[in-house]
């Protein structure tokens, strides 16, 4: 009978994706909130698709209301989508969202420590909800404290922790069971810089050294630049664009060029001759400054000196700056990120 | 099912954790009972002297005992969802939803959290209601029996107040709603009248109404001539509806999730 056997072992395999094991997969997820009778309902999730490689970081960005933490609720088990399907550590959530459970940590929004109990029980009632025995539960709550550098509070109520000491917890409570991909939903928001650069380094430790699969929701877009390893854009409830965060921002039509002048007068010259550089697009001048749009940055500025210098322009400085993750946000979302939280 | 007795038991020993980490809670727990007790004990002592009131020369102090033991056991109860709705805006519920613990084990905690609190209040009440001068016809059974049916009581109530949290997440509505409940659930019971003097629509309401069910229990069975029949059938009314509203609550979590 050793194809009993067979069949058992390709049970939860996600069809499609044999050669590369993803460690989430969502495909349309829908999801729609009632807000109260007479009001119409709210369209959390409108078609949302997205995948996440085992060891990356993947990070969700977006104003708040755009769908981010739906997303995060509904790969992590704790709300079903009206439609759509997702895979998570080879699971499906919703046919065996248990197994999801064992496989996943997740660190939501608020911080989610019982006021009236100490950071070691918190982190051995987790421990022990998992399966563990008590002694293993006590050793792992030990090391847990001990990485996390909470040995010295460990045993105090967390109502005395402060913000970062819980966003610790949170994540220490998280990891307990060792599991394979992990939810941090807006995991710095409402921390101090110090604890925030802290966090930082944590995350970044998780997934170059422990190999883990992040999916990490933010609504800071240095936070997405410096973390991620690819990334979505949410807005919307969909995916308006995804991709590493470098190649986001190649895809805008190129660098931005500024050259600044000596005068006035050599301003309008200077412009009048780069306007015959094929090199560059979108030339605007105003005063001494003359902006524009280049597709190749690294060849640039040596030919608009050389062609400055040939028309006897004195320049006071050229630079060439990528775009940021604002300019690519504004590109792909239509509207600027500032004030974009509905 | 090993799993949701282990979950069971490690979610109630963190309410009791909790619960004695908060001494004057605590205290204020086990005093609102007694004072229930000698209040209306002291307010009502002369109602036995009505005509028709009780029977064999019984103290007041005797037929009040069972009223505010259950009294005592549905306005704690009827408390028990709070802790979900702490939980639900620490975000505690959450995460807990989404690790591997049973929901059963999630009501179960509290319930049975509940339940070992109504056990202490049951206690205490029949110790002050002995030293007040109350004497019971069969104490032994009578205290087996009346704990009994104080978890019983305890369990339907704390189950529905767990319910009412998991879908209204607010915790002014619960509030609201055992307000609502718990005195007119009292008066409209022989907690602290003997039926045959009340009038005969709440005489009637009184029938359907589980607190009224536990304090018949409770008072027949502390009898010197206990009817087993009232105990039989009322026991098992409240059995049944614990067993109905646990079921109930856990089945809440699902319309809990659709809405997160």
């Amino acid at each position: 009978m050793p194809n009993t056997f067979r069949s058992t072992t390709t049970r939860t395999a996600p069809a499609g994706h044999t050669t590369e094991r993803l460690a989430i997969e969502a495909t349309d997820l829908v999801k729609t909130y009632a807000t109260g009778r007479g009001k119409s309902p709210v369209q959390a999730l409108d078609g949302l698709s997205l995948t996440v490689r085992q060891g990356e970081v993947f990070g969700l960005l977006g104003p708040n209301g755009a769908g981010k933490s739906t997303t995060v609720k509904i790969l992590s088990t704790l709300a079903p989508a009206d439609s759509g399907a997702a895979v998570v550590a080879g699971h499906d959530v919703a046919r065996h969202p248990d197994a999801v459970r064992r496989a996943i940590g997740l660190i939501s929004q608020k911080s989610s420590s019982a006021p009236m109990m100490t950071g070691r029980e918190s982190i051995i009632l987790a421990a022990r909800v998992h399966g563990m025995s008590r002694h293993e539960a006590r050793t792992r709550a030990g090391e847990l404290l001990d990485r996390f550098g909470l040995t010295d509070a460990a045993d105090r109520l967390t109502k005395t922790y402060s913000g970062g000491m819980l966003r610790k917890l949170d994540v220490a409570v998280g990891l307990v069971a060792r599991p394979t991909v992990l939810f941090l939903d807006e995991p710095t928001t409402g921390l101090d810089p110090e604890a925030r650069a802290q966090m930082w380094e944590e995350i970044d430790h998780l997934a170059s050294v422990e190999q883990l699969s992040v999916l990490l929701t933010t609504h800071y877009l240095d936070e997405a630049d410096h973390l991620a390893d690819r990334l979505a854009i949410v807005d919307h409830g969909h995916i308006v664009a995804e991709g590493t965060p470098d190649a986001l921002k190649s895809e805008l039509r190129g660098d931005s060029v500024v050259v600044e002048v000596a005068d006035q007068a050599a301003g309008a010259i200077a412009a009048q001759r780069l306007s015959s550089l094929d090199a560059l697009d979108d030339i605007t001048h105003e005063g001494r400054a003359i902006r524009a749009r280049t597709h190749s940055a690294a060849g640039t500025i040596p030919v608009v000196l050389a062609t400055l210098e040939q028309a006897g322009v004195e320049v006071a400085s050229a630079t060439v700056s990528r775009p940021s993750l604002d300019d690519v946000y504004l590109h792909f979302a239509g509207h600027a990120f500032e004030g974009a939280d509905r | 099912m090993t799993a949701l007795v282990s979950h069971s038991a490690l979610l109630t020993r963190r309410s009791l954790t909790v619960l004695v980490r908060q001494p004057a809670y605590l205290l204020i727990t086990l005093i609102q009972p007694m004072i229930w007790l000698l209040l209306f004990g002291q307010l009502f002592s002369k109602v036995v002297d009505i005509p028709g009131f009780a029977s064999d020369g019984q103290s007041f102090m005797a037929f009040l005992t069972p009223g505010v033991v259950m009294m005592t056991a549905l306005f704690s109860a009827a408390w028990a969802g709070t802790t979900f709705i702490e939980d639900m805006s620490l975000g505690v519920m959450d995460r807990m939803l989404a690790s591997p613990v049973r929901r059963g084990a999630l009501v179960n905690g509290t319930v049975i959290y509940q339940g070992i609190v109504s056990v202490a209040q049951t206690v205490v009440v029949l110790v002050v209601a002995y030293a007040a001068g109350a004497r019971f016809g069969s104490p032994g059974l009578g205290i087996v029996l009346t704990v009994a049916a104080a978890v019983l009581l305890t369990v339907v109530f704390a189950a529905l107040s767990n319910a009412l949290a998991l879908l209204t997440r607010q915790q002014e509505t619960l509030i609201g709603v055992s307000q609502l409940l718990a005195l007119p659930l009292t008066f409209l019971s022989s907690a602290i009248m003997d039926p045959r003097l009340m009038p005969d629509w709440i005489q009637t309401v009184a029938r359907y109404n589980p607190l009224d069910w536990a304090v018949l229990v409770s008072r027949e069975a502390l009898s010197a001539t206990p009817d087993w029949g009232v105990i039989a059938w009322r026991g098992g009314a409240l059995v049944v509806l614990a067993v109905v509203m646990s079921w109930l609550a856990t089945k809440a979590f699902g319309a809990y999730q659709k809405s997160v």
